[in-house]
């Protein structure tokens, strides 16, 4: 059963915009390896986690004679055993690795068990007694605010005076809307493995977005340099934002039971450990006031955003900046002011996920424009067309726009997905059927591509070719399905000018790349494509003055690589790919090279809230038609339908399956993936079995994505704009819909702007006059 | 001592009959190619295929590996992705990555064995059957899209497979390596030689079923205890017509039911029910038994059944009771059951000249389980509702037979004024609760919405009854 996935890679054309992941034909025979599947040493410990049972209180005692005794236990460990720093916060360190006194949600780890079998572990974390007082918990964001209780300062984004201009409006329409959390499920959970290694050092795998982050928290919490740790990451089964930063916690527990007792160890929680013990996107409540002229040009847009960030700060500080940064979507609004509050609340921090709060802000700006279209009788994309932004525009944060598509894919989509035949056919619709009914919405989508932490723009790679003429690549870049190792290995054909076939795209390890940023804000593929480009080009300099020293003395000659051959002034050469790396080889050419990039032209001034800060956006708008069943209330996805901004895709099969992925998983945000916590924090909503997510029945019968012919952008690695997050936010156009199709069959409905829209909300707001 | 075929190679095992296929097959074997998304049966990323001699035929099915306890695989053929590794990628794999259906690649394993299930079934060919075949699957990056692609792909060459002599043709087509060809022969010879497992006899062990419910709930528990297996007993494996009642074996599989020509007979809408029922390769494992003693207020086959006025026939070492099926509920997850009752069969008046309908919503509309789900047969004649039996599942603390409402239609004239002082009635039968599927209010709501659904054909009846 010998089928070398090489072979497989050979057929599919190295530069070629339409080939496949490299990664398919080893996924669908089973030999991917994840972190679970690596083969492990002798002397496996198993660690598991004993969490707190209360969301908020002070631990009085802990008893874990009964299960240190038990058959299989090696050892316990609680707070006191951390050789360093008992912390883990990665922007703001305010959250313990394991509880000290105080416990400040359900689901946070108090004490970590090793143990010889699973089985084991799981009989101990029985036996183990502990006393905590309780102290008052609060889940809702507002009621913490109203406390003062906030994760990190408060931040306002402003531009003109919507006091003024509030003032100069004919109509003025305020409210709030809210969105819900949605947990990651990566269909891998959480995970790591460790092992000791030489000269007080720890080895990790982890399935992590960010190896460098796990780096730092491991070394913070052993007590020990960076350098004696390593991080190496396979793949992920998924991420989604949410390895990001809580991968840290699981491979610290790994490596800190592999140091101390000097033995492997693996630490993976089961699905619904993970789904107690990790956050989620955050929730959001926000309360917005928008200002129209007598032509719906929107003069004023105002806005507050409460933000659920959890127990500990996490990423949430920088997620309430890009709910900021998104706020007024793809709309240019004279005055603006925007307010965010980040509410520390008694739940599991909340975290990174697709969209990294902009789906947040852009879900809350629709919802003002569709409250004024609805108050005004008129149909929200007269008010969405009119106020779309164009070049020479300003954002609120003081980026003017520039290279604008936002019209463009507007217009392209009303015209190409005809807009005046569907309105047609659901008119005719709803006046045929009683108990079912039809609604569309139009979502256009405008996201800016870069961390807005402008020192995380940065990457590094390293390329080794072999004296045989194969390639070794790393880079910081982590593959989690998103296909960035296709397009790596892309740029490296592509920089060389050979078949992809000779080049490995090696582990994600922080000993050959150092101090990356994590595979996140969609920007992977461009910074760490760029810092290949520079190492790829490094090497094949060295190769071309290598050439022109053996095969002429004339400086200016123009030497490429074409197809595995070197062409000088356009002819072949004697040298091909080959035996110009043994040649160079053998005359001491130095055959590798670290690539760096770093993102010109962004900068942000966070003490005024202006600059630069994205490299570039991406644009695009999607229309979503929906059926009500308005007996039983429940709804099918007819169709979406997006015109999106790809650039010039360097892979229309990958960015495809990112568009189509990152859709379905925003409508299941904006429908059926309904994440509960109890008043007491107590997560209901706990298993596969009670949070769902799109199955194959779900999702829109029709999904089509249209690539609009665009320049791209020269930031964008190969002109190929950045697909991984903007997509998502197209689901929202979901919400819309169905509120749409309900609104056909009880017109005087009031439903407030409240996501997910679940079949309950959808059968109360039918029948809401009953009440 | 188990034994059974593990890909190409007969296995035999002492471990717990009660630990998982799962654990057997990456741990004990290291075949990793299975992957662990959930261990509760809702993802499908440990799909194997289990394949068993059917009245002589050998048939394969698609198993959530997680829930599968070890002695269910006593004397079949269990399939792993490696089972089906070629030197080529087969059709299915080739599919899957041509139209892309594969990113982060952690499902993947789980749609290629189940649509490799949908293969090696003789009687598919369809599209749909394809994408029914992978509706355990979950996937979280692809949207599906591109799989639906591949099924497409792979439906399309279905079109010349045979049906008989099936597992030949797609050996001799590359879909499957050559050694499936001589596993009928090997299984025959395996269950030829007793015993393949201590299945051991009733007493003191704990009763098995699919192990779709006990897995879930204490797979610890379960593997640390010595259990006797019913799932492959022949006797209560049984469908059959006696003295116009229909007699269910406890042991009969969701599939089993659905698939029997007789049920389908009888119930001509089968398929869109068993759809809202779990999925494939749940359906596949799940006992009838299995899910009416578990006693989930809201388990979709004790509604089916209840709305049928069934009665249980309950084995205790030969000592048979008989009860009525909604006699045997008393509380919570309480029953009139001692644990080492077998529920042999579940019986049922052959409805004649009645209409059967069965309702489900849930937050998913499939693979999801009932936020209310309610079953009716409804005899009317002229108008009026000469018999009813109404079972509604999600409003109280177990499956509900809604006695006095049934009692207050029966004779009654159907119309606008009647449903409403049933749906009043009903109200007063239930009490539901708040939690993650939804509040107790809504739950009433859509239970008043599901019974008028089971009205359907009176479009003019229902719409009166929700414009008052």
């Amino acid at each position: 059963m010998n089928n070398d996935p090489a072979k497989k890679r050979s057929s599919i054309s190295p530069l070629g915009a339409e080939g496949g992941n490299i990664d398919a034909a080893n996924h669908v025979t089973g030999r991917s390896i994840y972190v679970d599947d690596i083969p492990v040493m002798e002397g496996l410990l198993y660690v598991k986690v004993f969490d707190s049972p209360v969301a908020h209180g002070k631990i009085r005692k802990i008893d874990v004679t009964e299960a240190e005794q038990l058959d299989g236990i090696v050892k316990i460990f609680s707070h006191k055993d951390i050789p360093g720093e008992n912390q883990i916060g990665g922007i703001i360190p305010d959250e313990p690795f394991l509880a000290d006194d105080i416990v400040d949600f359900r689901g946070q780890p108090i004490l970590l068990i090793a143990a010889e079998h699973e089985d084991a572990a799981e009989e101990a974390i029985k036996k183990i007694r502990v006393e905590i007082d309780p102290l008052p918990v609060i889940t809702d964001p507002r009621e913490a605010f109203k406390q003062g209780k906030l994760l990190s300062a408060s931040r306002k984004f402003v531009k003109g005076d919507v006091n003024e201009a509030f003032k100069n409006c004919t109509y003025i329409f305020e409210g709030s809307a809210e969105t819900g959390g949605q947990e990651q499920l990566y269909l891998e959970t959480q995970g790591a493995y460790a092992y000791p290694a030489e000269h007080n050092s720890v080895k990790i795998f982890s399935s992590t977005q960010g190896p460098t982050a796990v780096q730092r928290t491991v070394a913070r919490v052993l007590g020990v340099q960076m350098n004696q740790v390593e991080v190496d990451v396979p793949r992920l089964g998924g991420g989604f934002g949410g390895k990001e930063d809580q991968a840290s916690a699981w491979a610290t527990m790994a490596a800190m039971v592999a140091y101390l007792l000097k033995r492997p160890a693996k630490c993976i929680p089961h699905r619904m450990e993970d789904m107690r013990m990790t956050g989620k996107r955050n929730p959001y409540t926000t309360d917005y006031k928008i200002g129209l002229d007598s032509k719906q040009n929107i003069l004023a847009y105002q806005a507050v955003f409460y933000q659920n960030g959890g127990a500990a700060a996490d990423l949430s500080p920088a997620i309430l900046e890009r709910t900021l940064f998104h706020a007024t979507n793809s709309y240019a609004i004279p005055h603006v002011h925007v307010t965010a509050h980040s509410c520390k609340t008694n739940l599991p921090p909340n975290t990174a996920f697709r969209g990294f709060g902009g789906p947040q802000g852009m879900f809350v700006i629709e919802a003002a424009i569709d409250h004024a279209a609805k108050e005004l009788g008129i149909e929200p994309l007269q008010i969405q067309r009119q106020n779309m932004l164009k070049n020479g525009d300003e954002f609120p944060y003081g980026q003017i726009v520039t290279e604008c598509q936002a019209t463009h894919c507007w217009d392209e989509a009303l015209d190409q997905f005809n807009i005046e035949s569907v309105r047609k056919e659901i008119d005719y619709f709803n006046l045929e059927n009683t108990f079912y009914k039809k609604g569309f919405s139009l979502m256009p989508v405008c996201f800016g591509i870069s961390f807005t932490n402008t020192m995380m723009n940065q990457a590094r790679a390293l390329v080794h070719v072999y004296s045989d003429g194969s390639v070794g690549v790393s880079t910081g870049a982590v593959e989690m399905g998103q296909g960035v190792n296709t397009k790596m290995l892309q740029v490296a054909a592509h920089a060389f000018g050979i078949s992809a076939s000779r080049i490995k795209l090696e582990s994600t390890n922080t000993s050959r790349v150092a101090n990356t940023s994590p595979s996140a804000a969609s920007s992977t593929a461009d910074l760490n494509g760029k810092a290949l480009q520079d190492a790829c080009n490094q090497v094949k300099e060295r190769l071309f003055d290598f050439i022109k020293k053996e095969l002429t003395d004339n400086e200016d000659e123009i030497i490429e690589i074409k197809d595995e051959v070197v062409y000088i002034n356009d002819e072949a050469s004697v040298f091909n790919w080959e035996n110009l790396i043994r040649q160079a080889f053998m005359k001491r050419i130095n055959l590798s090279a670290k690539g760096h990039y770093a993102t010109p032209i962004i900068n942000f001034d966070k003490s005024i809230e202006k600059g630069h800060p994205f490299a570039y956006h991406v644009y695009g708008t999607a229309l979503t038609v929906v059926t009500v069943d308005c007996l039983r209330g429940t709804y099918t996805i007819d169709s979406v339908k997006a015109m999106h901004d790809f650039g010039s895709s360097m892979n229309r099969v990958v960015d495809l399956g990112q568009c189509e992925g990152g859709i379905v998983q925003g409508i299941g945000w904006m429908t059926m993936e309904e994440v509960i916590y109890n008043t007491e924090g107590k997560l209901l909503s706990n298993a596969l079995s009670t949070y769902k997510i799109p199955d194959i029945y779900s999702v829109p019968k029709e999904l089509e994505v249209r690539f609009l012919p665009t320049d791209g952008n020269s930031y964008a690695i190969l002109k190929s704009k950045a697909v991984g997050e903007p997509p998502l936010m197209y689901g929202i156009g979901a919400y819309f819909a169905i509120r749409n199709a309900v609104l056909a069959f009880n017109p005087s409905a009031k439903i407030p702007y409240s996501a997910p829209i679940t079949p309950e909300k959808v059968l109360m707001s039918l029948y809401q006059n009953d009440q | 001592m188990i034994r059974f075929i593990l890909n190409d190679r007969a296995v035999q095992t002492d471990l717990p009959s009660g630990s998982t296929v799962l654990d057997f097959v990456r741990y004990h074997k290291r075949l990793t190619g299975t992957k662990i998304g959930c261990r509760e049966g809702d993802c499908g990323a440990c799909t194997v295929l289990v394949g068993d001699l059917e009245n002589g035929k050998l048939v394969y099915r698609s198993m959530t590996s997680c829930l599968m306890p070890l002695g269910n695989a006593a004397g079949k053929h269990i399939v792993s992705v490696e089972g089906v590794n070629m030197e080529k990628l087969s059709p299915v794999q080739q599919a899957m990555v041509d139209t892309n259906g594969t990113q982060c690649g952690f499902c993947t394993i789980g749609f290629v064995m189940s649509l490799t299930g949908f293969v090696l079934n003789e009687n598919a060919k369809q599209y749909e059957q394809a994408i029914a075949a992978i509706d355990g699957n979950i996937c979280r990056c692809t949207g599906y899209k591109s799989i639906e692609r591949a099924a497409a792909i792979l439906s399309d060459k279905m079109t010349d497979k045979p049906q008989a002599d099936t597992i030949d043709w797609l050996a001799a087509n590359g879909y499957i390596p050559a050694y499936f060809t001589t596993i009928k022969a090997k299984l025959e010879a395996l269950n030829a030689s007793a015993p393949i497992a201590d299945t051991g006899t009733a007493g003191s062990k704990l009763l098995v079923g699919g192990g779709t419910d006990l897995v879930v709930q204490k797979a610890l528990a379960v593997k640390q205890s010595a259990i006797q297996h019913v799932y492959d007993t022949n006797e209560l494996n049984r469908i059959y017509l006696e003295e116009g009642r229909c007699h269910v074996g406890g042991a009969v599989t969701v599939t089993a039911f659905a698939e029997s020509a007789l049920i389908q007979e009888l119930f001509p809408r089968l398929p869109e029910y068993i759809r809202l029922v779990s999925s494939t390769p749940i359906r596949n494992m799940a006992t009838m038994a299995g899910n009416i003693v578990n006693a989930s207020p809201i388990g979709d086959m004790s509604i089916f059944f209840l709305a049928l006025n069934s009665d249980l026939i309950l084995n205790r070492n030969g000592e048979r009771r008989t009860i009525k099926l909604r006699d045997l509920y008393k509380g919570y997850k309480q029953l009139d059951r001692s644990p080492d009752e077998i529920v042999e069969q579940i019986v049922f008046m052959v409805p004649k000249g009645a209409d059967f309908n069965f309702e489900k919503v849930c937050k998913r509309t499939y693979l999801d389980i009932a936020s209310v789900n309610s079953a009716c047969l409804v005899k009317i004649s002229n108008d009026v509702i000469e018999e009813i039996h109404l079972a509604a599942g999600g409003v109280a603390p177990y499956p509900r037979y809604l006695a006095e409402t049934c009692a207050f239609l029966k004779g009654k004239m159907i119309s606008a004024n009647r449903l409403r002082e049933a749906i009043a009635i009903m109200n007063s039968e239930i009490a539901p609760i708040s939690d993650a599927r939804g509040t107790a209010d809504y739950k009433k709501r859509l239970l008043r919405q599901l019974f008028l659904a089971h009205f359907g054909s009176r479009k003019e009846i229902i719409k009166q009854v929700l414009s008052h």
